[in-house]
């Protein structure tokens, strides 16, 4: 019998027990797993530390520890390689931190009405910011949803091979790679050593009958726009394969939408969309499409659509239930669970916030600072820009390999002064080392872009 | 006025809110954007840096909606939701709903969490970092396992990861080829045989015996050399703890296959049976279930896994370690792994808030967490089991683990009435409830699970709603057939989610299809 009251369990009173035991007519909560053998049974209480009952000192403890955390907020963030420090309104947390959203799970359409609705308005915006018909409920991250996305492909045409860039995120890629393992086949395509571009002629050697998808990631990951995506597009469709375009969806209010250079499949990360990094957990992918039957129906993914109701309401569901694995465990297309809805729920909230001027000027304001970043780095001697000639939208190549300096030291020194530096290409890419992928946002200020020109020509002297 | 009185006169609020773009009005701003960070460059000059036939030509149709009004449609939509917080939320069986610490939120939304970028330097991310291994240190007690990676985003994320390192490991082995088979059983959950099959396994499901228990001449005649793995829940959706599991470990360890424990269901476990007495050699736990993380609607969410250290090298990368030099640190020096399972490292929020309840509960806590969800079931059960036209699988079992899966046969002989019958009419009441998973082999069924954060009271008002309900079919038929009438919205016509000339899943598409309310254009 508990000793203690417990705030988290009711019914941990001594009383109460005595009683239900009574009525469930039984002498002891041990009578009720009578059967759970001994030899499974553990000899010893958990080995666990003491706890800290009260709310206050669990706080404090808690705290204490992540007070040990130096943040992109306390630093100047030039971190991007796929996670992004955006701002997020404050309307966004609000909309999301309400615990009807937040303590749901998988209410029926009747009851958990609002998630359906909230949901299905998420998929129109994305929708619309994309350019296509039909978008999914949110899966885990970009990277799944790249997996999904070309596997998708593969049901689509069934066929078993797809051709990914080089300039993928790395991260992306691993996930892609696990995802794929063992029966869709990996080939890798070029990238231009000049351009930072897919190299078309890498390309062309690599596609055949057998490509079910040629992957873009659009802008790559070095930042750099693949203006020929259409010619991509073209010579995916001419060899029978599906174009599927890797996007950062906030780049959208700018950028042309992958429907419009040929893309069959798009597919991203939402985290740019009004969600916090958290250290990497604010992730969670999209994949969108034409509404042909033939594609709506390779998805995995929840698909909530709209219906009548016999008032007059709007009401929604699930289309297509038994696609799913919920519906069919052993013949679903891939599988669903429990995904990032709530962060679904949040990109709906800033891509209505923001509406379409809003995610035009966002746009703008991140090129501005690319631009502004590039024109102060360009001054400083040792630095070059000129790694790759391609465009670049929100990330820049620079190149410190002239600089006697590895990316690793500059970063190191960067930090002393309270600048979190770019992601060290050469890490991950043979022939880029010394060259750093520095990123901005529409938080990055004139003060930061002159601190980190200032720290860099003192660091390399 | 007693519950079900209070639960009968309820109603939700509905708001016959509008859909977003129905709200837009030209000009309108939720928020404003910062302009350019300086002068240095033009407008045009900026935009002329891009080539021309990458520039959108067109703004994106989002809708234009100024702030208040903005809040005020989400609020609506919130308030056409139920959420644990706002309902007795015990219909969702296998889902371990419960109470998510309202400390854990203010913890896990500090700038300390929300503000951090994932490939910040080890030196700035000590404090997330530690969270990340200490939590990995408190489930060496609470699993009996060794190594652990908090990367896969739900259950059936997890899945996906023991399956990866289940083929990681016959790589190594040399039988990646040979050992193509995976065995499951039907009430185990759904993902355990569907993410397999993703990995390229075939999946054989083991059927339960007449007593619910999975039929073990079935296993061992399953079994062979060309079984690479085994995926096992237990307790099963039915709320039935395999007894036998140890055999099953012992017959499959005698054929060299792995064991993988689908501990989801493993709210009634804590501190009296773990994976390692099963023998297990690997198992996942889901923090958004037994260790109180909210579900978020579903998800962001956290699969955690859980292995012995014999199969750490297979194991997703990066692992988090620690040593004095360097402090706390991802390690991806695992050459042998099955890969990464998931972008960065994981949902570090729903980590922390599961590291902050164990730390908050302790071995007392965690052992009183079990006990109280095992003495709830089995007391909501007697109640159930009294409910005119209710019945449960497998009755020759006297008691269950932490749920129980029941069925409405003798109520759909009677009435006509069945499990979504009662689905549609306990939205009138204020609560909710799920059907199960399918196939639904035990008819018409339904699966409660009251977890340890109701109270007896709670659970005597859920079921007199049932036995409320229950009467209903029985003598006012009319009513449920047209329920619900006090909920969100009245009867949805499922016509519209199977036809591809009817369904929408966007607004563009419905406005494509249709024209004011749904007249076909």
């Amino acid at each position: 019998m508990a000793a203690k009251s417990y705030p988290y369990i009711p019914n941990s009173v001594a009383e109460v027990q005595e009683e239900m035991l009574r009525f469930i007519g039984v002498g002891s909560i041990e009578d009720l797993i009578a059967d759970i053998p001994e030899e499974v049974r553990m000899k010893e209480p958990m080995e666990l530390p003491e706890p800290f009952e009260d709310e206050a000192g669990i706080y404090r403890h808690v705290s204490g520890i992540m007070n040990k955390n130096s943040t992109a907020e306390e630093l100047r963030c030039f971190l991007g390689a796929g996670c992004y420090n955006r701002y997020v309104p404050a309307v966004v947390d609000e909309v999301i931190n309400r615990s009807e959203f937040l303590t749901a799970y998988a209410g029926e359409p009747y009851e958990d009405h609002g998630r359906f609705h909230a949901l299905f308005e998420y998929q129109s915006m994305m929708a619309e910011l994309l350019d296509f018909d039909v978008c999914n409920v949110p899966n885990y991250d970009g990277s799944q949803a790249c997996g999904t996305a070309l596997r998708m492909a593969t049901r689509i045409t069934k066929r078993k091979e797809v051709l990914i860039p080089r300039n993928l995120n790395p991260d992306v890629l691993k996930v892609v790679e696990t995802y794929l393992q063992p029966d869709v086949k990996i080939t890798y395509v070029n990238y231009n050593d000049k351009t930072g571009r897919i190299c078309l002629d890498s390309l062309k050697a690599c596609l055949t009958d057998k490509a079910a998808a040629v992957l873009v990631m659009n802008p790559n990951f070095f930042g750099i726009i693949e203006d020929k995506a259409q010619e991509i597009a073209d010579m995916a469709h001419k060899a029978g394969a599906l174009m599927v375009a890797y996007v950062e969806p906030s780049t959208l209010g700018v950028l042309t939408p992958p429907s419009r250079y040929g893309a069959d499949i798009a597919c991203g990360d939402i985290q740019p969309l009004g969600i916090h990094m958290n250290y990497g957990g604010g992730v969670a992918g999209f994949v969108a499409t034409s509404e042909k039957p033939e594609i709506i129906e390779e998805y995995p993914s929840r698909l909530f659509g709209i219906a009548p109701t016999s008032e007059g309401e709007w009401g929604f569901g699930d289309v297509l239930w038994e696609r799913t694995s919920f519906a069919n465990r052993d013949s679903a297309k891939e599988f669903v669970g429990t995904h990032s809805a709530l962060w679904g729920i949040a990109a709906g909230v800033y891509l209505a916030s923001m509406g379409p001027q809003g995610m035009k000027e966002l746009g703008e304001a991140i090129l501005q600072r690319q631009v502004c970043l590039k024109k102060v780095l360009s001054k400083i001697k040792g630095v070059k820009l000129d790694r790759f000639s391609g465009t670049s939208f929100e990330e820049i190549v620079v190149d410190f390999s002239g600089t006697g300096k590895t990316v690793k030291e500059i970063n190191e020194k960067l930090l002393e002064k309270g600048i979190l530096g770019g992601f060290d290409l050469g890490k991950c890419f043979p022939g880029l080392e010394g060259c750093s992928l520095l990123c901005v946002t529409e938080q990055t200020t004139a003060e930061d872009i002159k601190a980190i020109a200032d720290a860099l020509s003192e660091i390399i002297g | 006025m007693n519950g079900l009185t209070r639960m009968k006169k309820f109603h939700q609020a509905r708001w016959n809110e509008p859909i977003i773009y129905e709200l837009s009005e030209p000009g309108q701003r939720g928020v404003l954007v910062p302009g350019p960070c300086c002068e240095c460059a033009s407008k045009e000059e900026i935009l002329g840096t891009l080539p021309e036939h990458m520039v959108r030509k067109d703004l994106a149709n989002l809708p234009e909606i100024a702030q208040l009004q903005l809040v005020r449609h989400y609020n609506h939509l919130s308030q056409e939701n139920l959420g644990v917080d706002g309902n007795i939320d015990i219909g969702q069986g296998t889902c371990t709903m419960k109470y998510s610490p309202k400390v854990h939120e203010r913890l896990a939304g500090s700038p300390k969490m929300l503000h951090m970028h994932p490939l910040q330097p080890a030196n700035t991310a000590q404090g997330v970092l530690e969270i990340m291994y200490k939590t990995g240190e408190l489930f060496k007690a609470i699993s009996g396992l060794d190594v652990f990676s908090v990367q896969p985003g739900g259950g059936s994320h997890g899945v996906l990861a023991l399956a990866s390192v289940v083929r990681a490991y016959w790589r190594d082995k040399g039988e990646e080829e040979k050992r193509d088979e995976i065995i499951t059983t039907l009430f185990s959950h759904p993902a355990d045989a569907a993410v397999p099959i993703v990995k390229g396994y075939k999946v054989t499901i083991i059927q339960p015996d007449s007593e619910g228990y999975p039929d073990i001449e079935a296993f061992k005649a399953a079994l062979s050399d060309r079984t690479a793995a085994i995926f096992f829940t237990n307790p099963e959706d039915t709320g039935i703890f395999n007894v036998r599991i140890k055999e099953f470990t012992k017959l499959a360890h005698e054929k060299g296959v792995l064991c993988c424990y689908d501990q989801a269901n493993a709210n009634g476990l804590l501190g009296i049976t773990r994976t390692a007495e099963a023998d297990f050699d690997m198992s996942f736990f889901n923090l958004h279930k037994t260790f109180s993380a909210p579900h978020g609607c579903g998800g962001p969410a956290t699969g955690m896994v859980a292995a012995r250290k014999e199969l750490r090298p297979y194991m997703p990368v990066p692992l988090v370690e620690y040593c004095p030099e360097k402090g706390y640190y991802l390690d991806f020096d695992l050459p042998k792994s099955c890969g990464k399972i998931k972008s960065f490292w994981g949902v570090i929020p729903v980590v922390l808030k599961a590291y902050s309840w164990i730390m908050t509960l302790g071995a007392d806590g965690l052992r009183e967490v079990s006990r109280v969800a095992i003495l709830n079931n089995n007391y909501c059960m007697k109640k159930i089991l009294a409910i005119k036209g209710a019945s449960m699988s497998f009755p020759n079992h006297p008691s269950r683990i932490e749920q129980v899966r029941y069925s409405w046969e003798k109520l759909k002989k009677d009435t006509g009435f069945g499990t979504a019958d009662v689905q549609r009419c306990i939205a009138d009441f204020g609560t909710h409830y799920w059907s199960s998973h399918e196939p639904f082999v035990i008819p018409e069924p339904f699966t409660i699970e009251p977890s340890e954060s109701y109270s007896k009271k709670d659970i005597d008002d859920y079921c007199a709603v049932l036995e409320e309900i229950s009467r209903m079919c029985y003598e006012e038929p009319e009513a449920v057939e047209h329920a619900p009438s006090n909920s969100t919205v009245h009867h949805i016509d499922h016509d519209y989610f199977d036809d591809p000339a009817k369904y929408s899943i966007t607004w563009r598409s419905y406005n494509r299809k249709y024209k004011g309310y749904f007249e076909p254009k």
